[in-house]
């Protein structure tokens, strides 16, 4: 593995904005957050702070990923609002796995919590996926590293984006 | 969308647990929504407890407080959140290059002037003879793209902002007494007017950079720090025809301020409560007024036009895109 990713540290966030939006992925990762703004960010939050109350939650693990919890099976949990965009989240708790194993933490699974929905995903780190996440951080240091944010094409998910409005003015 | 709070009565605003309560002197209580508040104004006579100002801070809702003659003392800013290195590396960069600061500081004058030259072809179209002071703005305009220097822009901004006053009476059917511009005190109604009204437009777009990351110290017209959060005083300038300008002209024109409104024992230099109860209720139905954006296709408040300025100045600091001060499209 490249030596160099090995010492780059990425929240679970920008993983999960490596998916959804890499111009938001920019912004954010300079600290341009847009969120304070967002009704949809302000009810995920306050799903978050109401669903399993009884569970050790915000697990942070080296100032870089913050697990929102973790079971007695060893199945770390992401709590998410909705499942419209699912592939970031696979992502992000993928790379949470993959991290936990870099540390030398063996046998974790992941699951998605989407407790308004009532439903669940499992996640698993699966083969050829370490491959594929070393290269989404190469990636990802190429995208946060360039002076200037990426285009983006206008998308459904950019209507209810709390980014929208510095995107596209 | 928030609201501004404007406490006109004297008392004390204080928190209660989880509530903030503006008592009166009286006893009498009134609850503030802490969550749909944008900012409070305070104009009367007013005890703090420490306690709301933690709240407040919290809540990222700043106080503005104005003395007994209605006059802008200063500004309770809550604590910074949103804070990028990066990006006030940038701001300060585009101040200390000399290049890079002319070009903010013209595109803030561009559509200043143009603003102006936007309410005075208003007026024209509604049989004011003001074809005259239009050609002379449009001079001095046609200058700002040449000039070098911030101290020649500003220059170029006075003999607008002079012309364009000159013109005042005209576009005011009210009697006035108005030649010229004086500030600290103001010396007659339309100079008490301008004063008043542009420290409220000066607090809306502090306000509105506080939600932001820009850092409100560091300008490109004024300069910086000169007592004041001067990046409000830039944006100010861009928003001062929309909302300052076009309320005088519109509460002279409809009789809804004269005289009688002012302090009399000051030589008029200043609103008493009722003439200030008028402006603010102007100025908040100003601020709460929906257009449709152009370029984003979706309604936002004239307040909202500066946050989106804000946004433009981030773009245009990070290098993803240049920009173009406010012109007035309708």
């Amino acid at each position: 593995m490249d030596d160099a990713i090995t010492h780059i540290r990425f929240t679970g966030t920008e993983i999960n904005y490596y998916f959804l939006c890499r111009k938001k992925l920019w912004y954010f990762s300079h600290y341009i957050q847009m969120e304070q703004n967002s009704d949809a960010v302000y009810l995920g939050k306050l799903i978050h702070e109401n669903s399993y109350e009884r569970e050790k939650k915000e697990i942070d693990i080296d100032d870089t990923i913050r697990i929102d919890f973790i079971s007695k099976d060893r199945v770390i949990h992401e709590v998410k609002k909705s499942d419209k965009v699912e592939e970031p989240h696979i992502w992000q708790l993928k790379y949470y796995i993959w991290y936990l194993k870099q540390k030398g933490v063996e046998g974790i699974t992941g699951k998605i919590n989407y407790p308004k929905l009532r439903k669940t995903q499992d996640v698993y780190l699966e083969t050829g996926d370490d491959e594929k996440i070393e290269a989404i951080l190469k990636e990802i240091r190429d995208i946060t590293g360039a002076s200037t944010p990426p285009s983006a094409d206008k998308r459904k998910i950019c209507k209810n984006c709390g980014y929208g409005e510095l995107c596209w003015i | 969308m928030k609201q501004n709070f404007y406490i006109f009565n004297s008392g004390r605003l204080k928190r209660q647990e989880n509530t903030i309560f503006f008592e009166k002197e009286d006893g009498s209580r009134s609850v503030i929504p802490i969550e749909n508040t944008e900012s409070i104004y305070a104009f009367g006579e007013i005890d703090f407890n420490t306690k709301l100002f933690n709240y407040l801070a919290q809540k990222g809702i700043a106080v503005h407080i104005f003395n007994y003659y209605g006059f802008y003392s200063g500004s309770y800013y809550p604590r910074e959140t949103l804070n990028s290195g990066q990006l006030l590396v940038k701001q300060v960069n585009h101040y200390t290059n000399r290049n890079k600061r002319i070009t903010l500081a013209r595109a803030f004058i561009e559509s200043a002037s143009f603003n102006i030259l936007k309410n005075l072809r208003y007026y024209n179209n509604r049989g004011k003879d003001l074809g005259g002071v239009i050609n002379t703005i449009e001079g001095y305009s046609s200058q700002i793209a040449s000039s070098d220097s911030v101290d020649g822009l500003m220059g170029i901004e006075g003999n607008i902002r002079n012309a364009y006053y000159k013109a005042w009476p005209t576009i005011i059917d009210q009697e006035i007494e108005f030649e010229r511009r004086v500030k600290q005190p103001p010396d007659n109604m339309v100079n008490a007017l301008i004063s008043y009204l542009n420290s409220l437009v000066y607090t809306t777009c502090l306000g509105e950079i506080y939600h932001t990351q820009l850092n409100p110290l560091i300008s490109f017209l004024h300069e910086p720090g000169e007592r004041r959060f001067s990046l409000s005083l830039d944006l100010a300038e861009v928003f001062k025809p929309i909302f300052s300008d076009r309320i005088i002209f519109t509460i002279l024109n409809r009789q809804q301020i004269s005289e009688k409104d002012f302090m009399t024992e000051v030589n008029f230099c200043y609103l008493n409560e009722k003439g200030r109860k008028t402006v603010i209720k102007e100025y908040d139905e100003k601020l709460k007024t929906i257009i449709t954006h152009k370029k984003l296709d979706r309604q936002v408040s004239y307040r909202h036009l500066i946050r989106l300025e804000c946004y433009k100045l981030v773009k245009h600091l990070i290098g993803e895109q240049e920009y173009e001060g406010f012109k007035i499209w309708w």
